[in-house]
């Protein structure tokens, strides 16, 4: 329960860090370390070295500029939740990091941290994968951006080179017309979702216009649910088309029975939630027209 | 039988070299050097000996050690010294007044019967010191408070005293003010 030896370095500035990780393959960025840490205590990860964020102030904070909403990647949780004009620009945000541990997590767990850790089961992936955001890659002499769904490859395995920094995550806000919701079943409040499901909605004249589902927990990777969208394009957001979606959804629930569940009852929580949330979406895409 | 060299010669070869770290505990400054690996619950324990910061699982589920870092909750063995360098830290030691009169989420533990064995009772009382430092209306409905209180855990009963505790300090402090 005590983690094995590294180095601890905690630089000033991005070339730094990126210089730092360069030079040490074994060497890891150290954000929040609300997920990094408690894997170091188990000594399941064992860092040579840790490049400490926290002094970067290029890192920090966060904005929404027009219909994007910029975030540092060392910008907490629960500042990003807590943010009224993210909150007005996306209110997706605020009821997923709900979902995300407990409050205290929150606290010191970064978005970028997350967001890099790339659980399959952690909701931020989720989101990011449902709303269509970015993240930007810094490397030394350049920086490249990558759209979710590229970006995360596997279960804590992103598209992330070793030379590379993740420093900014970018959300789109929410589009007119639309309404959102997230959902997620988790043994208890707090912990990791066995499944959870992110849906956009849009309509028009009472007909999905544009459908994004994405679900964590099901897959090895957050995963975007291409069929149960397609099932709902054209049609209103209820009965026929609903049931089509949610059967749809099933057999995006790949994961190998584990301790907490077995792969049928993924297969009835991804078709569940996809009912959903897809109907609370649709509520709110009313309620804002 | 002789141990084994091995091992000897891998602790000589690995470099564990000190960080010097200062930072502000409970008002006071403090100034170490530390291995790189101390966790900060650990450097609190054991190199301050502030003990009343528990350690239950170390690896951020219990709630046990949270303590207020630079003005925010935290799990302190979800971070290590190094990282709390130049931090403020606050830590149950600090809550009481120093005449020994009760904080009111003390008062409200005490007065709600919001503990049994004590373990976990100083991380309880931080994450709702800290939480109602900052929402000092707090909405008080029973799931709004079991959301607050859900990341800490208390093995010894259920968590009904508790949540009274919590609405009760919200009470104290809001006729403090």
């Amino acid at each position: 329960m005590k983690p094995a030896l590294f180095a601890y370095v905690a630089p000033q500035s991005v070339e730094e860090a990126l210089e730092l990780l360069a030079s040490d393959e074994m060497a890891r960025p150290l954000a929040g370390g609300q997920s990094l840490i408690p894997t170091m205590n188990f000594r399941i990860a064992a860092p040579s070295a840790l490049v400490d964020l926290r002094r970067i102030g290029a890192l920090n904070g966060h904005a929404v500029e027009g219909d994007v909403i910029r975030v540092g990647a060392m910008t907490r949780q629960r500042d990003l939740e807590r943010d009224e004009a993210v909150q007005r620009a996306n209110p997706l945000i605020a009821e997923v990091l709900g979902n995300v541990a407990h409050i205290v997590i929150r606290n010191r767990g970064t978005v970028g941290g997350s967001i890099a850790h790339a659980d399959a089961a952690a909701e931020l992936p989720c989101m990011l994968v449902a709303t269509g955001g970015t993240v930007v890659a810094r490397r030394a002499g350049g920086e490249r951006t990558i759209a979710a769904e590229d970006f995360f490859l596997f279960h804590m395995t992103t598209a992330l080179e070793a030379v590379e920094l993740l420093t900014e995550v970018r959300i789109p806000a929410l589009p007119p017309h639309t309404g959102y919701a997230f959902q997620e079943v988790a043994r208890r409040h707090g912990d990791y979702a066995l499944a959870g499901v992110c849906a956009l909605v849009t309509l028009k004249d009472g007909v999905c216009s544009a459908v994004r589902l994405a679900a964590c927990g099901v897959a090895s990777k957050p995963t975007r649910l291409a069929e149960a969208e397609a099932a709902l394009l054209g049609a209103p957001p209820e009965g026929e088309a609903l049931a089509r979606a949610a059967e749809a959804a099933r057999d995006y629930a790949t994961a190998a029975d584990d301790r907490q569940a077995s792969t049928d009852y993924r297969r009835d929580l991804a078709s569940a939630l996809v009912r959903r949330t897809v109907t609370k979406a649709a509520d709110r895409a009313r309620e804002r027209a | 039988m002789a141990r084994p060299t091995a091992r000897k010669e891998l602790i000589g070869q690995s470099s564990d070299p000190r960080v010097p770290v200062s930072m502000t505990v409970n008002g006071e400054r403090v100034e170490r050097e530390v291995s790189p690996r101390m966790l900060l619950s650990d450097f609190i324990r054991h190199e301050l000996r502030l003990t009343g910061t528990h350690v239950g699982c170390e690896h951020g589920v219990c709630g046990c050690c949270t303590v207020i870092i630079d003005g925010k909750a935290g799990r302190s063995c979800l971070a290590f010294a190094v990282q709390a360098d130049g931090a403020d830290i606050r830590t149950i030691e600090s809550v009481a007044a120093p005449d020994g009169s009760l904080h009111p989420v003390q008062q409200a533990f005490r007065e709600c019967h919001g503990l049994q064995c004590g373990y976990c009772t100083p991380g309880f009382v931080m994450s709702i010191v800290d939480y109602l430092e900052d929402n000092p209306d707090p909405d008080l409905s029973e799931d709004a408070i079991r959301e607050v209180l859900s990341g800490n855990l208390c093995r010894c009963t259920g968590y009904k005293n508790i949540v009274a505790a919590f609405r009760r300090s919200a009470e104290l402090m809001r006729g403090s003010r």
